[in-house]
């Protein structure tokens, strides 16, 4: 009886976690789907009522929600590929060469994982300046790379290190170039470490907020996080259910990643901590 | 550099360096740091340049609404902390913040993992769908804790009526103890999560066995979380510790999106007073030195946790 007790426990327990995670989620999507007459009127009921899709529409046409969702996507997705390259480099020569120093580089670039993100703002904001980079693609780029790299970077030097020794070598002694085996053995080995590498990445990117603030001064270069904070605001009124409309979009992408890579996300994120 | 570093190789493993041709060991080194690089050279472009820079700016005249720029100013913007108006109450602000929400993103996210390491059907899912709160970005946390606060077309306040509850026509931002409440919320839903996956991985290292042992030697259920799964636990702990003290100790996001510091200064965090000495006041010298102190202080914590824990260096 008491076993009984405890199951139900354990799964009302459950069972109010993901009511807290989820709840939110439902909120926001019934609220973008209420006009601007529903919304006027206050909540009434936990269920929608009159749905509209006409936020979504407004949010796309004359909002000008389209090209921050672009410049988003452009600056997330290459810094994306630039973290791949760039930490796949530095995880294969952490694991695989005998370079001296290892530790000290390892170290370095964890702390500059949690570097404070806003002590880098004003140094790099008259920096961006000089080089006439505000405004710009690269100067978002350049800074996404502080959020990607460090993790990318452990994590690809643990999963290179966890890659048999022996199927380099073997590849050599058959006569390949250290590079070949690397671009035909090591690479195809290694590419699902890479691919979580990139989603992690892209997801760190996506999240980014501080940088575009900063650096990104005309509306028509915002980033669909920044766009969102000036949209749906009036003198009188905060017009939630086009905010969450924009808030339902931005999501989505992650949600998406999040359901059908859960368990690589997850590996990732915890591969680097206990090595 | 070829010559002294021909000891280093292992007996027997590598080919003597010949006349011409550099020996394998050196190689090897070349191509590792050829390969290591560029991302130092990244990094350091964005952390330690900037730092320096800071540096320099904190110690100077770089007010770009009070000119001359570029005078040495000694130690008065480090003093301007002390005596001027905004960074003791951030730092009070941010620390208290830090320590309610480490405690309670810590407590929940402990519940959450132990409930997650039991097998049952449905798991993955269940953990997918607690998992989705980190993964969204921030701006989200914070636009969606604001739609739920607001009074009108809000759930918070909607419940609490229908519930017969206290505080149900609050004005929930308008207020200095409701806004850090609802700040504190926001935060807590999207990074308890975190904290609950890297200690369900914690735990999920853990042998089976000793948990047998421990239940042949009779140890209750407290005895054995208390005496077996905390101390194993401990690496674990001590990572996702020190990932959610500094992001916490750091939070600006959700600060700005949901309350801009308001009402008035009350919830103003050192993150947030650094931005607007940057970018409002144009004041890169005091400025710099908050971000100066940031450093410091981050560096503080991680230290103080590797110190309590003790944990060696990664290999």
């Amino acid at each position: 009886m008491s076993a009984i007790g405890r199951k139900a426990g354990f799964f009302l327990l459950l069972a109010i976690f993901v009511l807290v995670s989820l709840f939110p989620f439902y909120w926001i999507v019934i609220t973008s789907l209420k006009s601007n007459a529903v919304l006027a009127r206050g909540t009434t009921s936990l269920l929608p009522s009159q749905i509209t899709f006409s936020n979504y529409a407004d949010d796309l046409t004359k909002q000008d929600f389209v090209r921050p969702l672009l410049n988003s996507a452009i600056v997330c997705l290459t810094a994306t590929l630039l973290t791949v390259i760039i930490a796949s480099m530095a995880g294969y020569a952490l694991a695989r060469t005998r370079i001296k120093g290892r530790p000290l580089i390892l170290g370095f670039i964890l702390i500059a994982g949690f570097f404070p993100i806003l002590a880098l703002v004003g140094p790099l904001f008259i920096a961006y300046r000089h080089l006439h980079l505000l405004d710009t693609y690269p100067a978002l780029i350049l800074s996404f790379l502080i959020y990607t790299l460090p993790l990318a970077t452990w994590l690809l030097s643990s999963y290179f290190s966890q890659i048999p020794r022996e199927l380099e070598e073997a590849a050599i002694v058959d006569g390949t170039t250290r590079m070949q085996a690397l671009r035909k053995v090591i690479i195809p080995v290694a590419l699902p470490g890479v691919f979580t590498a990139a989603i992690l990445s892209f997801i760190l990117a996506w999240n980014d907020f501080t940088f575009s603030l900063s650096f990104m001064t005309t509306p028509s270069m915002y980033t669909a996080p920044l766009a969102i904070v000036d949209l749906g605001q009036s003198q009188y009124q905060t017009f939630y259910n086009l905010i969450d409309a924009a808030v339902v979009i931005i999501s989505i992408p992650i949600a998406l990643l999040v359901i059908f890579a859960q368990r690589r996300i997850v590996t990732g994120l915890t591969a680097g901590s206990f090595r | 550099m070829s010559a002294h570093a021909a000891p280093a190789v292992p007996p027997g493993r590598h080919a003597r360096a010949g006349r011409g041709r550099p020996s394998l060991l050196v190689q090897d080194r070349r191509l590792g740091y050829l390969l290591v690089a560029p991302v130092l050279i990244v990094l350091i472009a964005v952390t330690g340049y900037p730092l320096i820079y800071n540096l320099w700016n904190s110690f100077h005249h770089v007010d770009y609404l009070a000119p001359p720029i570029g005078g040495f100013a000694g130690l008065s913007n480090y003093a301007e902390l002390f005596t001027g108006h905004s960074f003791l109450p951030a730092l009070l602000h941010t620390v208290g913040f830090t320590v309610v929400s480490v405690a309670l993103e810590t407590g929940i996210g402990l519940a959450l993992a132990l409930a997650l390491n039991k097998p049952f059907r449905g798991r993955g899912i269940v953990r997918a769908a607690i998992f989705i709160p980190w993964a969204v970005p921030t701006v989200v946390s914070a636009e969606l804790w604001r739609t739920m606060f607001d009074p009108q077309s809000g759930f918070v306040n909607y419940i609490l009526t229908e519930l017969h509850l206290p505080l149900a026509s609050t004005t929930w931002l308008d207020g200095t103890w409701t806004a850090w409440t609802a700040l504190l919320i926001a935060d807590a839903w999207r990074n308890t999560p975190f904290m609950a996956i890297v200690l369900l991985a914690g735990l999920q290292i853990i042998p089976d066995d000793i948990y047998q042992a421990a239940k042949i030697d009779g140890a209750n259920a407290w005895q054995t979380f208390r005496r077996l799964t905390l101390p194993l636990l401990k690496p674990a702990l001590m990572v996702a510790l020190i990932f959610r003290t500094l992001s916490s100790f750091l939070i600006f996001d959700v600060v700005y999106i949901m309350t801009s510091g308001g009402p008035g200064t009350s919830t103003q965090v050192l993150s947030y007073i650094d931005y607007q000495a940057f970018l409002f006041d144009l004041d890169f010298g005091y400025g710099g030195a908050i971000a100066i102190a940031l450093v410091a202080m981050a560096l503080l914590i991680a230290a103080v946790y590797v110190r309590t824990f003790r944990i060696e260096e990664p290999a």
